[in-house]
């Protein structure tokens, strides 16, 4: 019995510390997710959202256990008593007019606006050093926010968590439009991440081809937020979003066809552990000018349908999480292609003159995959005025050969590399793109024997088409000009003479 | 008179219709005689396939169309074979009628010059009967529409088929005794193919004699009648070519595409003849349209003198059109001489062809005022000369 009493006085007491002293650690959840968005210009939008939720009560304990959510981050919070941050550094600027209403828009340069909770006695001076720490973390010149460049707005900026009051002495919004966004800005924000950059949709944050974009934003956002639907309990929440547009011209000679790895020059392989959800969301809503169609390869396992900015989209769905999604290749590469029903073509086509100009036709045709095309042309050669035959006609007459100019899908994606650096054979045709290099081939050129008149002809015809004309002309005038009279029979005349003569001899009788 | 007509009309789309459908047509679309660069159906075709790519028909030198071909095919491009035999069909319903009003008329002044004696008295088996007239307009449809040049004409869509047809829509508008209506289609065959100007004057000549107003120069009506005919005439034709030129914002086609007082329509038989014999690129479709005349001389038969020898030329020498166009172009053995003797005899054919019935005809007018049996002072039997 005093056995018993001292295993349960045992438990209890290795029970005990765990349930007054140490709290169980707070639960942090990470979401990630990638939408793709073609924009009506024929560009790519491609926004990056990496969430993390962190179950604590910031304000109340000390913590020190930090697993997904940044301790920098963390201890910012706690240290300045911050209710919200948001900061965001962009280069470019987002063009409505062509790319249509985006998610989330910044302005070019950094944006710093916070909110602080109730408890903080001085305001500027916590903005001041929050500044300056945030400059630290971020490689960014956010040390020159001063009151020179800071307000405090009344109406424009509302808290975007949960917020009991909402009073505007806690409110700072500062804007550095001359900050440049680069590598060293992405690099620390980037590590904020829980995968960093080894697995998962960080994979494609790379440096080189993030900023080869018309518009980069990348941006944090910490805030309050309900942990259930009867906010019981407050959660924190860390989104920390990436914005880039893909420049169709500068990035694949005006093809609107794009795939992961033409954006990122990577493909995804697996999805991040530390994840509870990895997705790509593609936008299948848009059928495009010129009756295109979007085709989206690999064909999505399922779709998302709603009302996104007051329009209905359609989305593709790619859980990386779900296995069958990466499973047959190891890697997902998401490609999106525009399906145009077959157009004519360009023909450009500028008729001979007679010596003057030659026959010019040029034809811009999609060959069709697996197929044989074939072009062919009737011409007839006007024939030659006598003097301007050569002297050996009877060669023929050449026809000059076709050109044939032609972009080649490639199997093996190809380097652009450095010109001066690859060997001459490789540098032959510019080539932008890795994707299809160039080749112009030509055909033979055709001998035409052509019939080559008598050389002798032009006195044969004058001759005698005079002379045909001749009797033409001679048989109307007499015609016309004569009239039928009765013919006097005539004797006499030195023919019939002598013809009697001749016959008198014979003895025939005589005429 | 319909139904025979309405017979050889079908048997006439019949034949068409079948050529049309066998392996000859492409054959015979190619052949020189049939087709010229100035009819040719694959230039028409060219012409309208620049217009779509927005290039000017006419700024190669392969287009010799005028734009109102142009726009009519472009409505009726899907429809060919059968604007052409359709045309065929209106050229020969339009001869079979003018030929009507033409025996008519023949018939009424042969009666009055009978009633006012003109005539020698022994020259019963010369005057006309309407009998042997009686058939006269369906064997000049028949004529025209069984011909052999008209049928390869009409298989190979040449345009001249549809000259024809205007030029029978003037003949037809000038025996009707409509001036109005005759300008215009003299204007359109005109504008066409530059020669049926020359059919302006027989034209005229028929309307004046139509009404009776004698061809004097000092008759004023004469003067009156033909400033309204020419007139017409000019303003059809003016307001042609610039609807061209609204048709096609251009005067390009103007440098690509542009000749018996008593007998005017004998006098533009000739003319027609004479046009099919001296343009620069004749075809047998032009044949094809004075050929259909030859019913309407039937009397003149018995004053021919070469009509077998020029039957015998005609119809070898459209024989050895061929063959001699296949030695020199495709077999390399003869050479361009050979060709060109042919046509050039084919030509004389022609023009003995025509002499002889103009011949033929001046000598039954002779007879008609002079009597059929003449004889000389001694009682012989004479002999007409030309003189």
């Amino acid at each position: 019995m005093a056995a018993a009493v001292r295993l349960v006085l045992l438990v209890l007491l290795l029970l005990g510390p765990g349930v007054w002293g140490q709290a169980e650690p707070p639960r942090d959840s990470l979401r990630e997710e990638l939408v793709i968005t073609p924009l009506p210009s024929g560009d790519v939008a491609a926004t990056f959202q990496f969430r993390t939720r962190w179950d604590s009560e910031l304000q109340r304990e000390g913590v020190s256990h930090y697993r997904l959510f940044p301790k920098a981050l963390g201890q910012l919070i706690s240290k300045y008593s911050l209710r919200e941050l948001h900061l965001s550094l962009t280069q470019g600027f987002w063009r409505t007019r062509y790319w249509g209403t985006p998610f989330l828009q910044a302005p070019s340069g950094a944006e710093l606006w916070a909110w602080f909770q109730d408890s903080v006695t001085d305001v500027d001076e916590s903005w001041k050093e929050l500044s300056n720490v945030l400059s630290g973390i971020f490689c960014a010149s956010l040390n020159f926010i001063d009151s020179t460049n800071t307000v405090t707005p009344t109406a424009s900026f509302k808290p975007l968590g949960l917020a009991n009051g909402t009073d505007h002495s806690f409110l700072r919004y500062a804007v550095l439009p001359r900050e440049v966004v680069c590598t060293e800005n992405l690099t620390p924000w980037k590590k904020l991440l829980p995968c960093s950059s080894k697995a998962g949709l960080s994979v494609l944050l790379k440096a080189d081809r993030l900023f080869h974009t018309s518009y980069h934003s990348q941006a944090v956002h910490i805030r309050p937020v309900c942990r259930n639907a009867r906010c019981t309990s407050v959660s924190w929440e860390l989104r920390q979003t990436l914005s880039v547009v893909f420049d169709a011209f500068i990035t694949g000679q005006g093809k609107k066809d794009w795939s992961l790895f033409r954006m990122f020059s990577r493909t995804l392989t697996e999805p991040c552990p530390l994840a509870s959800e990895s997705r790509v969301y593609v936008d299948i809503t848009s059928s495009g000018q010129d009756n295109e169609t979007l085709e989206v390869y690999p064909p999505p396992l399922t779709t998302y349908q709603d009302v996104i900015l007051g329009t209905r989209k359609t989305y593709a769905v790619y859980d990386l999480l779900d296995a069958a999604v990466v499973s047959t290749s190891r890697s997902l590469n998401v490609q999106l292609k525009w399906k145009r029903p077959p157009e004519n073509g360009y023909i450009h086509y500028q008729p001979a003159q007679d010596r003057m100009q030659p026959h010019l036709l040029e034809m811009l045709i999609q060959l069709p995959a697996n197929s044989i095309t074939k072009v062919s042309i009737q011409f007839e050669r006007a024939l030659l005025k006598w003097t301007e035959y050569t002297p050996d006609p009877n060669h023929g007459f050449y026809v000059s050969p076709s050109v044939l100019s032609a972009l080649v899908p490639s199997v093996v994606a190809a380097k652009p590399g450095d010109w001066e650096e690859s060997p001459l054979f490789n540098s032959l045709f510019p080539v932008s793109d890795g994707s299809s290099y160039f080749v112009r081939l030509y055909t033979e050129p055709l001998l035409v024997s052509l019939p080559t008149p008598d050389f002798s002809m032009p006195y044969n015809v004058v001759c005698l088409t005079c002379t045909v004309v001749a009797v033409c002309y001679g048989s109307f005038y007499n015609l016309l000009t004569r009239t039928f009279q009765i013919e006097e029979p005539r004797k006499g005349g030195l023919v019939k003479r002598l013809a009697n003569l001749i016959r008198r001899a014979r003895g025939v009788p005589p005429l | 008179m319909a139904a025979p007509l309405a017979l050889v009309l079908v048997v006439a789309v019949t034949v068409r219709a079948a050529l049309f459908r066998s392996s000859l047509a492409e054959f015979i679309s190619e052949r020189v005689e049939v087709v010229s660069p100035l009819s040719s159906w694959k230039r028409v075709v060219e012409g309208l396939s620049l217009l779509d790519l927005g290039v000017s028909p006419y700024s190669g030198a392969v287009f010799h169309e005028t734009p109102l071909i142009i726009y009519l095919f472009h409505f009726l491009i899907d429809y060919a074979e059968l604007v052409f035999m359709i045309t065929d069909a209106l050229t020969a319903i339009a001869l079979y009628f003018a030929i009507q009003d033409f025996n008519k008329v023949v018939f009424k002044k042969q009666k009055l010059l009978l009633e006012l004696d003109q005539y020698a008295p022994d020259v019963a088996e010369l005057i006309r009967t309407p009998m042997e007239m009686r058939y006269i307009p369906l064997k000049v449809a028949m004529f025209y529409l069984l011909n052999p040049y008209t049928i390869l004409s009409c298989v190979a869509k040449s345009t001249c088929a549809i000259n024809n047809t205007l030029i029978a829509f003037f003949i037809l508008a000038t025996m009707k005794g409509s001036a109005f209506l005759s300008a215009i289609f003299l204007a359109l065959a005109t504008y066409q193919s530059l020669y049926p100007l020359t059919l302006f004057v027989p034209g005229l000549l028929y309307l004046l004699q139509r009404q009776y107003i004698p061809v004097k120069v000092k008759s004023k009506a004469f003067w009156i009648f033909s400033w309204e005919y020419a007139m017409m005439y000019v303003g059809s034709l003016v307001v042609v070519v610039c609807l061209s030129f609204f048709l096609l914002s251009s005067w390009d086609f103007i440098p690509a595409v542009y000749g018996f007082m008593e007998h005017p329509i004998f006098f533009m038989f000739i003319q027609i003849a004479i046009i099919a014999i001296f343009k620069s690129y004749p075809t047998v479709g032009d044949v094809a349209l004075y050929m259909a005349f030859f019913p309407v001389w039937n009397h003149l038969y018995r004053f021919l003198r070469n009509i077998f020898v020029l039957a015998c030329i005609i119809i070898i020498c459209s024989l050895l059109f061929p063959v001699l166009w296949h030695l020199w172009i495709y077999a390399g053995s003869a050479n361009s001489n050979f060709f060109y003797a042919i046509t050039l005899t084919f030509n004389i054919g022609q023009i003995l062809l025509i002499s002889d019935y103009f011949y033929a005809f001046l000598r039954r007018e002779y007879y008609l005022t002079h009597g059929l049996y003449l004889t000389t002072k001694d009682g012989t039997e004479a002999m007409l000369v030309l003189k």
